[in-house]
């Protein structure tokens, strides 16, 4: 039995936990607002609020429900926007009209369901944060000027109570007052409900379900799969020395919050926002990146250059697999039936190493690579210690370039080094063309991404020299 | 004013096909769809999909009663596929059954034997095989080869563009109710409720007045909802009509994206010829449309092309050809611009290789020969041109010179990183290019308590129509807005409607709002004059705020009592009135005529950064002087602006259709198709309204809005062109739309490929 909390009704249901969200809100529920516009995480218009207790904390972020399975709803407070509708429009709604960032109003619940979560979490304290919170909505008709507008008000309207943000935003008529009880609501209903543990020799397994729903929606629908996600002992970011370990029910959001992750690296924000939406991070796992094993995975493209570890786990056994030997091929991995992944570990870089991530898609945001990169390198007294070079899109698998990286270690770094290393980049390199771009493009990129990487990290080096 | 909808759709109340209350018995439809692009059909296999429990019934071709064909402007496209496909996509049988998932997972079941026969996708190459939808076209004007000899520079080309896919947030869908005397209700998502009505009519062989359309609002259409709306809601109206219960269908993207027809790609070859002064004195242009496997509304969209092929120029000799191309590909469409935005891209290409030839910017060539007053286009009619006025205002406001000086001195500057910049001049004429379909009614109800009500031919698709013919109304009539609701688009209150498209819209069905409106203000006049007295004379009485008065000066009389003593009195509170644009006409037999009501004038000028190491680029502004007449509502028309640009912006930039050469669609879903997002607009729109107080023909003066601003989108692409030549001057960047990062990469380094080899 799948208990949680939608807008201000219990819900009990017996459907099949693989159900998509979006149609038990739509279907079985007959809340119309919650639109479908892709079914693929892609648009936005399905976008719905999930309040989950962490730490104690009833906190909240915006996810699209045609890729959460009602499963991993569970126990959790969901708020489509009905829930925030009140009487009168809210202070988003209202911006929304009076800024005139509706037009064929499709999109548009999806877009104040998107702001009214990012007011309610607190995250509106600047204009670019309040139009980052709709990064994961498409609309096709305002061009977006206009609800940029309206979130520009909102950051310079709302002052977030960091007090008591839920109170804040009743106070400020951003939600309706039946916020306030939800908090003692659920933690009454988590206190009812014994955690079940990981079954082993389970078939299938879910964690954010933002590529199976994509890939396999009509299985998926029918299926009970057990669920990763709502695993909450696999929800974790620790360190241990110089050991940082990801629990592998970890999301993409929760990495990009960790101070942990922050303080190794600088650029952090600047590469997640390049890593599909706020509402796909929201419930991607990073584990689940791995195990999809898509060639332009952008995570595991990244974590490829740190050396991740994976400790593997059947239920009974463990074993610890580098990430760098998990693919076998194209989408094939090297485990066995039953095998989930159970965490992720590896060294924080050196500080005075340096770790740079470049990715280009047709769209920078919201988009898959063309191609991805991610470069680790230590360079003291200008001989380069350590390298390592991992690149997406341009070959079966996301891939370290072994030859690549080894040949420059011991080496001085100089911008011949570099040049040598990029002829040996293209020998190690096999891309294909697809609607992502031709294998020449895909060549010139990851030509230009490296170098763009020793650019980031070394401008004094003047790689573009030639040109 | 704001839109009229502006809460609902805030909290999501507004309703949609998908969003009506589904009734106990309905059935849910799903397309079986060819899944090869050409062949002959040898059998068809139900069998399978017919014994998956829940199946209700499985309709082709051979079930339909009236005639297999929905074929607007010529009669070539069957609703099912009967012995052949012509694309991949192509709709051939149609699964009815008790639940969505039930029918879709049918579709998987039915299988085709087929012979595959050659797929053509290149529109020279079906050009080449004379495989053409119509006959071609010409437009003529003066002596191109004579004036050709006079030129100093003549300059030859080719330039292409892709298509572009609506991307309409709502996809396409209908739901049917079989109605008694075997009548049909149809609840459709479509821009064009007649189009859905006549052809439903002949699919089912029952008259059209069995027929009631109608049309709430549309989650976006951009002419991808006017002639393409149709087979979906004829399918559901079969399966409703054969087994007696409601059927519904809306379309998964990913269906919708493989089956219907989008933007029509267009490739072109120019010469241009300029003399020392760089005045144009002449241009000839051939066109090749791809047009898909069948008509829809290529024909017509391929005339707005010849209309538009010289945009904002005048051009003494102009010979322009276009053929319309059958090729293997969903039939291609309408989309906002409708064929004129593909002209214009070629003479846009045209003046930037000259002017590479010459020396100059090509806004210097832009700028001599913008069209004047009084000078003629192409096709007879005469310019009454704010081209200028456009120019000069921006070239002021914006400081050009100063632009100009700064971008240069950036990229002298800067090695990796360049800036861009274009000028953009638009020119785009009101009107529908087929004379007789500029017509429209409305329908307007004053009820006996003073509330009133309008219909028309008008569908709302976020363009903000609905709210526009409010307006016209409480002006005529001066009453409060909130006196008013407008009502959904009816074909049994409004009949034999033109589709909401050509931006014509609020024009047409406005100009009969208003007529409405006078006469029924006038009754209500004369109603007022006797109440005041037998010496009054109704031409001295008038309504001001809903008040009446006599000689200006108010009465005791308001609104409400007005109405309520009419309605006593046996005043008829009703009108339906008729609106045909004056003026217009237009003959085909020798290209020449007086098509447009008026046009519309404006300029962009575009500034963008091309990060040369990775090829990405940013758009920073893009600065607008628009010819708007007088907007009656700025808040709809500024919103029609920034998205038509945007949208133009996405054609120009990340858009990209990707058909293989089997005539797959590869870019099939959001993952593959991208269009632009919240980051990806450019960080400052600026909008100058060009002030102008000449009479024209567009209600209440206010031009209309909806198609010109996509074309000011088409700027990006030169802007982002001239920041490659920045960095690499001798590029051999093609005039080959959209710019994608991935051209941009490969024009800042297009001697990549050798490179590799050594």
């Amino acid at each position: 039995m799948i208990q949680f909390i939608l807008n201000d009704e219990i819900i009990q249901t017996g459907l099949p936990s693989g159900t998509t969200l979006l149609d038990f809100i739509r279907y079985e529920k007959n809340l119309t607002g919650t639109k479908i516009g892709c079914r693929e995480g892609d648009c936005g218009a399905c976008t719905i609020l999930v309040g989950d207790i962490q730490n104690n904390k009833l906190v909240y972020s915006n996810a699209t429900s045609c890729l959460m399975a009602i499963g991993n709803a569970h126990l959790k407070h969901i708020v489509t926007i009905e829930g925030v509708n009140m009487a009168k429009q809210s202070l988003v709604q209202k911006s929304f009209s009076d800024f005139n960032a509706t037009q064929c109003g499709f999109c548009t619940p999806g877009f104040v369901v998107s702001l009214t979560g990012a007011c309610v979490s607190g995250n509106v304290q600047t204009a670019a944060e309040a139009i980052d919170s709709m990064n994961g909505n498409i609309c096709r008709c305002t061009g977006y000027k206009s609800i940029q507008r309206a979130a520009v008000f909102i950051a310079e309207n709302v002052k977030p109570n960091l007090n008591d943000l839920l109170q804040g935003a009743v106070d400020q008529e951003i939600i309706p007052q039946y916020f306030l009880t939800i908090e003692s609501r659920l933690k009454k209903l988590r206190a009812s409900i014994q955690p079940h543990p990981i079954q082993q020799n389970s078939a299938l397994r879910l964690a954010g379900g933002t590529d199976l729903y994509v890939q396999q929606h009509e299985r998926m629908v029918q299926e009970q799969p057990e669920l990763m996600a709502t695993q909450d002992a696999l929800r974790f970011i620790r360190k241990d020395g110089n050991t940082c370990t990801l629990g592998a029910a970890t999301t993409v959001s929760d990495m990009a919050a960790s101070p942990i992750f922050k303080d190794h690296f600088r650029n952090l924000n600047a590469w997640i926002k390049l890593i599909s939406s706020t509402p796909i991070r929201n419930m991607a796992t990073i584990a689940g990146n791995f195990v999809n094993a898509s060639p332009i995975g952008d995570l595991s493209v990244f974590f490829l250059a740190l050396d991740a570890q994976l400790l593997i786990s059947d239920g009974t056994s463990e074993r610890i697999l580098p990430l760098r030997s998990f693919y076998n091929g194209y989408k094939k991995l090297n485990w066995q039936p039953g095998e989930y992944i159970q965490s992720i570990s590896f060294e924080l870089p050196d500080p005075e190493s340096n770790v740079n991530f470049e990715k280009v898609c047709k769209r920078t945001h919201l988009d898959i690579a063309s191609v991805n990169s991610a470069l680790h390198i230590h360079v003291k007294d200008g001989v380069i210690l350590h390298c390592s070079i991992s690149a997406g899109g341009v070959s079966p698998v996301p891939a370290y370039l072994s030859q690549s990286s080894k040949m420059l270690e011991g080496k001085p770094l100089t911008r011949l080094h570099v040049q040598e290393m990029l002829q040996t980049v293209q020998q190690e390199i096999a891309p294909i063309s697809d609607a992502r771009g031709s294998a020449t493009y895909k060549r010139l990129l990851l030509q230009q991404l490296i170098m763009a990487h020793f650019n980031q990290i070394f401008p004094d080096l003047d790689v573009y020299e030639k040109y | 004013m704001k839109n009229i909808d502006s809460v609902n759709h805030t909290k999501g109340l507004s309703v949609y096909v998908d969003d009506i209350p589904v009734t106990i018995d309905t059935l849910f439809g799903a397309v079986y769809a060819s899944p090869i692009a050409h062949g002959i059909i040898k059998k068809i296999n139900l069998e399978k999909a017919a014994s998956l429990p829940g199946v209700v019934r499985i309709l082709t071709a051979t079930d339909i009663p009236g005639i297999n064909q929905i074929g607007g402007i010529v009669k070539d496209e069957p609703l099912l596929a009967e012995d052949m496909v012509h694309f991949a996509g192509m709709p051939v049988a149609f699964i009815l059954a008790t639940s969505d998932a039930v029918a879709r997972h049918a579709a998987q079941l039915i299988e085709m034997d087929i012979e595959p026969l050659p797929v053509i996708t290149d529109p020279r190459l079906a050009k080449e095989k004379n495989q053409l939808i119509v006959p071609p076209r010409t437009f003529k004007t003066g002596n191109t080869k004579e004036a050709f000899e006079q030129c100093h520079y003549v300059v030859q080309g080719t330039a292409h563009t892709n298509g572009q896919e609506h991307l309409y947030i709502e996809t396409q869908g209908a739901y049917a109710f079989p109605v008694e005397h075997s009548g049909i209700k149809i609840y459709s998502s479509t821009q064009g409720p007649t189009a859905v009505q006549r052809h439903t009519a002949d699919v089912l062989g029952i008259p059209m007045h069995r027929i009631e359309v109608d049309v709430t609002r549309l989650g976006g259409g951009f002419g991808g909802k006017e002639d393409q709306a149709t087979a979906w809601a004829a399918l559901c109206a079969l399966g409703a009509f054969i087994v007696k219960k409601p059927v519904k269908y809306v379309l998964h993207r990913m269906e919708d994206m493989r089956m219907t027809g989008k933007r029509n790609p267009y490739t072109a070859d120019y010469t241009i010829g300029l003399n020392k002064d760089l005045k144009i004195l002449a241009y000839e242009v051939t066109f090749y449309q791809n047009a898909g496997a069948a008509a829809d509304l290529s024909p017509a969209v391929l005339e707005r092309t010849l209309f538009h092929c010289t945009n904002s120029y005048y051009i003494p000799n102009v010979l322009a050809t276009a053929y319309s191309c059958k090729t293997n590909l969903p039939p291609n469409t309408a989309f906002r611009g409708f064929g004129g935005p593909q002209g214009m891209f070629v003479i846009e290409s045209a003046i930037a290789k000259a002017a590479d030839v010459a020396g100059v910017p090509a806004s210097t060539i832009q700028e001599k020969n913008l069209i004047e007053t009084g000078d003629i286009f192409p096709y007879g009619q005469k310019a009454e041109s704010e081209a200028r006025a456009s120019w000069s205002t921006a070239s002021d406001t914006f400081n050009f010179k100063q632009t100009e000086e700064s971008v240069i001195a950036f990229n002298q500057k800067n090695k990796l990183v360049k800036k861009g910049l274009s000028w953009m001049p638009i020119c785009f004429g009101i009107s529908f290019t087929k004379t007789p379909m500029n017509n429209a009614r409305a329908l307007v109800h004053i009820y006996s308590d003073g509330s009133v009500n309008i219909s028309t031919g008008a569908v709302e698709m976020g363009q903000g129509v609905q709210t526009k013919m409010l307006q016209v109304a409480a002006q005529v009539l001066s009453i409060q807005t909130d006196r008013i609701k407008v009502n959904s688009t009816n074909t049994y209150r409004i009949a034999n409607t033109s589709p909401s498209a050509a931006s014509a819209t609020a024009d047409l069905n406005g100009a009969a709002v208003q007529i409405a409106c006078t006469t029924l203000l006038n009754r209500l006049l004369q109603t007022a004059a006797r109440l005041l007295g037998n010496e009054v004379a109704p031409e001295n009485v008038s309504l001001q705020d809903e008040w009446i008065y006599h000689h200006q000066n108010k009465t005791e009389i308001h609104w409400k009592q007005l109405v309520s003593e009419a309605f006593i009195q046996r005043v008829n509170l009703s009108e339906h009135a008729h609106y045909a644009t004056p003026v217009i006409h237009f003959n085909p037999s020798i290209e020449k005529g007086h098509p447009f009501a008026y046009h519309v004038y404006g300029i962009a000028l575009t500034e963008v950064t091309v990060d040369c190491i990775r090829g990405t680029y940013t758009i920073d502004s893009i600065r607008i002087v628009h010819d708007f007449g007088k907007s009656m509502n700025t808040d709809i028309d500024y919103g029609q602006i920034e998205g038509g640009l945007v949208q133009g912006i996405g054609w120009m930039t990340m858009e990209e259709i990707v058909f293989d050469d089997k005539g797959i669609l590869k870019s099939n879903a959001l993952s593959t198709y991208k269009v632009p997002d919240i980051y990806s607009v450019p960080a400052t729109i600026e909008i100058v309204p060009l002030l102008t107080q000449k009479e024209n023909m567009a209600i209440l003066q206010s031009k209309a809005v909806g198609e010109p601003p996509l074309m000011y989108g088409i700027g990006t692409y030169f802007a982002i062109r001239n920041a490659i030549l920045a960095f690499n001057p001798s590029s051999p960047v093609a005039f080959d739309a959209p710019m994608t990062p991935e051209k941009v990469l490969m024009a800042l380094y297009p001697h990549f490929s050798h490179e590799a080899i050594s």
